[in-house]
This record gives structure tokens, C-alpha cells and sequence, in this order.
């Protein structure tokens, strides 16, 4: 299997190309710098993502205050991740740089105030 | 002149308070102006406040930051300092009586007001451009937003605006928004994109793979039809010339419809008192203190030209003030002699077009397509930059010194194959 994609670590956008064996990767080609090459492998065994979103807050000036994770999250547990933030309300005064919540481990941080 | 309106009294006005507006205040008053900054919206920081996603700040505050924390930031600072400000106040009219002496007429809750001011920092930022501009017929149904109408909804109101969604546009508004939509739980079916390259960043159109979402590129959206709520958009391919093929067309079934076709700089206010426009900008002709061709009347961010970085936003606004100081100090910005800064080979718009030589001064430009293995160059001065890859959704930002352009009678900037 070859995954094929463009590294995003720097503007020059190197098109990459992992070859993977059973589960594991054999080689990669077409970066031109070993932090694409690292990243690289990292996208295809364990792809990672800051996720961001709005929960509900009562009695803020905005409804809402937009939260993120307060570090990068496996992307296959995103939708996990979502289903619990949906659940989530908050009641104000909250402020920027607040842990509101926590998920597996991961802090969820507050990145406006109400 | 105003007998029925209180008249406040400033050194200078800002107009807008996103990050332009915010930053050029900030400085204004750490410079010992007296500034009053006004901002239509309820609440400051413009757009930033709706963009919940990271990516903002890397220059400006050496950090990355989502946009709320940026826009946070910029807002602690003007109170910390004590920058006054008035929210849900319109301008209605800029009157330019003189150099020195301005006008700034706008209402707010408490009531009309008229602003004298010595100077003026504009920095409206920009709209975007919408269903009808960028030529698509059909029912006028509800479910069709721009991409910034969506954002809104969604992530400052909390709504959710539809369910299976076809996305106008893959530059970084429209590529973060079907990210957004993706992440809610909505099925974006496609981006649609005019150009035969995507107009984002790489480090945005690297969401259409994690969200498995079909980009069509040379493709264009010509139709949406529905009754009471879009049902159906019609797409067809283009050639090299952007014209539509006979018999390409398709349907694809959808719920809403979210234009994201670039953004228009926000000029009106500016044009009814005689700026100059660039055309390939959209917005003014500006020299290096980001004046415009009316003396005292500065412009910063978005109103400028549209930037792709916040951080270059920031620093045109902390410019912007610094002209304004120096403008109050020395009734107007002089110059021996202005440097005319003309576009060359591959590039599309530059700012600022007037260089007086007497500071350093930063280039914003953009490429008319994209090409590799390039060389940025101003051959009057033999300035020669390196580049690997040059696209137009990627602005350049090149810094030259006051001694170098002090040399040269104009300057020519051209990208070219090395």
C-alpha cells in the first residue's frame, strides 16, 4: 500500500510517498528534509489532530464559547471526541485559557471568554 | 458645522476593530496619540472571533494561537493601556476638510457623534463575494450562505446551517469550513474549484483527505434549484480558459450551498471622499506608511488588500500608526522623491506602490499562477531571492532596505524561472 500526500510541515510541500508492508512502514520517498520524513510516517501509523469546536454557554454576550484540545488527538478518536462536546454546556463567566473539561486524559480548553 | 451632533475631539480615528484596527490603535497610543477606535460589530476583533481554528499568530505573537485567543490578546492589550473604543458604533461618512483637519460622523446606541481627527486608520477589513457575483442562477432558495455567514452560525451562535453540503471555492475559508461541517457531522459532498490547483494552503487542503471530501478541480457551480430549500446544485467542468464544456454538466444532491469565492476589500467609505484604487488589489494606492493617495487617510489589513496571515494584517495596522504619528508631527508625510514599485513577469498585486526610501519597508505581493524552481527578483537594485515554489493562495512578503531603495529611480518586481 502507498499512501501519497503533500507535507504540510514547512510552505515548500514536498509530495510524499509512504510505502507501507503489513502494517508497517518500509520506505518513504519524495521529502526532502527528515522532519517531513517524520512526520510522514507519523500521518500513515498515527495521524494526529488539535481539534476545535463551540459548546453551549448560558449567560455569556456570545452563546457560545469555542473550546479546543490542548494537544493533538489520535483522528480516529475525533468523532468520539465530538459526540462528548455535543454533551457539554458551560455557564459563564468563563475565561480564555480555561480548562472546562477534560477527556481521556486530554484537557479541553477554553479559547473565548463569556 | 455639525450643530445638532456632540463633537468629540481625537488625533486620529480608527475605523474597524479586527486585528488591523486593534493593532494600529495599540500603537497609535503607545506612540502618546490620542485615539478613539470604533467598531460596527458588538463585540472587537472582527472575523477572529468566529475563527475557532488554530493557525493565528505564528509571526506576531510567536505562538499558535485560534483566532478568538489572537483577537483576546490584541483586546487585553488596548485595555490594558487604556485605548478607548466604542462597539456597535457605524460610520457613516468620512469628510476630509483638510490635511489636518478630518471628520469621522458615526451613530451608536447612545446616540450620532462627529470626530474631529487629525488623521484617519481605516481598517474595515473586506466582504466576501457572493452567490449572484460569482454568476450562478437558479431558485432563490434558502440554504445558500458565504462561507463567513456560515461561521457565524455555527461558531458563534452555535447553529447549524445544513446537512449535505456542496462548498463554492477551496481556499483556506472554504477548506476550514468543510472541515467544520465535516466535524459536526454533516456530509460534505464537494468543493468545487474554478482554477485546476486548489486555492488554499497546503496545511489546509490536507482536511479534504482527512474528511474524505471529493475536490473537483476546473469545475464551477452554474445552478442551485429547490423549492423553499436548496435540493440540487448543477456543476460543469472548464477548459484552460475557464470556459464552461458542453455536455460536462452534472448534478449533485444538497441541502446548502456556501460560496467561499474570495474576499473584495471594503472600500466604499474611502472612494466617497477620492482614494485612489488599485484594481488588482481592490484597495488603495498606498506608500510606505500605508497613506493613502488622500493625505492623513491611512489603510491597514483586509481594507488594504487581502492578506492570507493575520500577522501581516497586525503589523500593516502597527505602520499604519506609526504614519499617523509622524503625519500629526510633521503635517504630512514628505518624501525627496517617491519610488514607484511596478509589477513584472507572474506577479498579480503588490502593496504598497510609493516608496519614499527613508525606512525600510516590507513588499506584500502575490503570483498570478503557480510555478516551481523560481527567483524573485527586482533587477534595478539586483536584488535576486530564491523561491521553491511560488502559488497565489500564498502571499510574499519581502523586505527591502531604505539604501536599497533609495538607489533606484523605480522598481520592477518579477518571478521568474531561474
Amino acid at each position: 500500500m502507498i499512501y501519497r500526500f503533500t507535507c504540510i510541515v514547512c510552505p515548500l510541500g514536498c509530495a510524499v510517498e509512504v510505502k507501507v508492508e503489513d502494517g508497517r512502514v518500509v520506505g518513504v520517498t519524495g521529502h526532502t528534509c527528515p522532519r517531513g520524513e517524520e512526520w510522514a510516517v507519523q500521518e500513515v501509523t498515527n495521524p494526529k489532530r488539535v481539534v476545535m469546536s463551540v459548546v453551549p454557554v448560558e449567560g455569556g454576550a456570545l452563546p457560545t464559547v469555542s473550546v479546543k484540545t490542548a494537544e493533538p488527538v489520535p483522528k480516529e478518536k475525533i468523532p468520539e471526541l465530538m459526540r462528548f462536546l455535543a454533551k457539554l454546556k458551560l455557564r459563564a463567566p468563563v475565561e480564555v485559557g480555561e480548562v472546562v473539561a477534560e477527556w481521556n486524559g486530554i484537557k479541553i480548553v477554553a479559547t473565548r471568554g463569556a | 458645522m455639525f450643530p445638532r451632533i456632540p463633537m468629540l475631539n481625537y488625533d486620529v480615528v480608527v475605523i474597524g476593530g479586527g486585528p488591523a484596527g486593534m493593532a494600529a490603535a495599540v500603537r497609535a497610543k503607545e506612540l502618546g496619540l490620542k485615539v478613539l477606535l470604533l467598531d460596527e460589530n458588538d463585540h472587537l476583533g472582527g472575523i477572529l472571533p468566529q475563527c475557532i481554528h488554530p493557525g493565528f499568530g505564528l509571526h506576531y505573537f510567536r505562538e499558535e494561537l485560534t483566532g478568538p485567543e489572537f483577537a483576546a490578546r490584541l483586546a487585553r492589550k488596548m485595555v490594558e493601556l487604556g485605548v478607548e473604543y466604542k462597539t456597535a458604533a457605524r460610520v457613516l461618512e468620512i469628510k476630509n476638510y483638510s490635511d489636518l483637519e478630518k471628520v469621522v460622523v458615526f451613530t451608536s446606541p447612545s446616540g450620532a457623534y462627529g470626530v474631529w481627527a487629525r488623521a484617519v486608520i481605516y481598517a474595515a477589513g473586506a466582504r466576501e463575494r457572493h452567490a449572484f457575483e460569482i454568476g450562478i442562477v437558479g431558485d432563490r432558495v434558502s440554504g445558500v450562505y458565504t462561507a463567513g455567514e456560515a461561521q457565524t452560525l455555527m461558531d458563534i451562535y452555535g447553529i447549524m446551517p445544513g446537512r449535505e453540503v456542496v462548498i463554492v471555492g477551496s481556499g483556506d475559508v472554504g477548506l476550514i469550513m468543510a472541515r467544520r461541517f465535516a466535524l459536526e457531522g454533516a456530509k460534505v459532498k464537494a468543493v468545487i474549484e474554478l482554477m485546476p490547483y486548489p486555492g488554499g494552503l497546503a496545511r489546509n487542503v490536507i482536511i479534504l483527505r482527512d474528511f474524505d471530501i471529493p475536490l473537483y478541480l476546473s469545475h464551477k457551480v452554474v445552478e442551485v434549484r429547490g423549492r423553499g430549500r436548496v435540493e440540487r446544485v448543477k456543476v460543469v467542468k472548464v477548459d484552460e480558459n475557464l470556459n464552461e464544456i458542453p455536455g460536462s454538466e452534472f448534478w449533485i444532491e444538497a441541502d446548502t450551498l456556501i460560496i467561499s469565492a474570495g474576499l473584495v476589500p471594503n472600500v466604499k467609505k474611502l472612494t466617497a471622499i477620492g482614494v485612489e484604487i488599485d484594481p488588482s488589489t481592490g484597495g488603495p494606492v498606498v506608500n510606505d506608511r500605508l497613506e493613502t493617495s488622500v493625505p492623513g487617510i491611512f489603510v491597514a489589513g483586509n481594507a488594504l488588500l487581502i492578506n492570507d496571515l493575520v500577522d501581516y494584517v497586525a503589523e500593516q495596522g502597527e505602520l499604519a500608526a506609526e504614519g499617523a504619528r509622524e503625519f500629526i508631527e510633521n503635517g504630512g508625510i514628505g518624501s525627496r522623491k517617491w519610488v514607484k514599485v511596478e509589477k513584472g513577469e507572474n506577479v498579480r498585486l503588490l502593496a504598497p506602490h510609493y516608496l519614499s526610501g527613508d525606512r525600510d519597508v516590507y513588499l506584500y505581493l502575490r503570483v498570478a499562477r503557480p510555478m516551481e524552481d523560481v527567483e524573485l527578483r527586482i533587477p534595478e537594485i539586483g536584488k535576486k531571492m530564491k523561491l521553491p515554489v511560488v502559488k497565489p493562495a500564498e502571499m510574499l512578503r519581502v523586505k527591502l532596505k531604505a539604501e536599497e531603495i533609495r538607489k533606484a529611480e523605480k522598481l520592477t518586481v518579477e518571478v521568474v524561472r531561474v
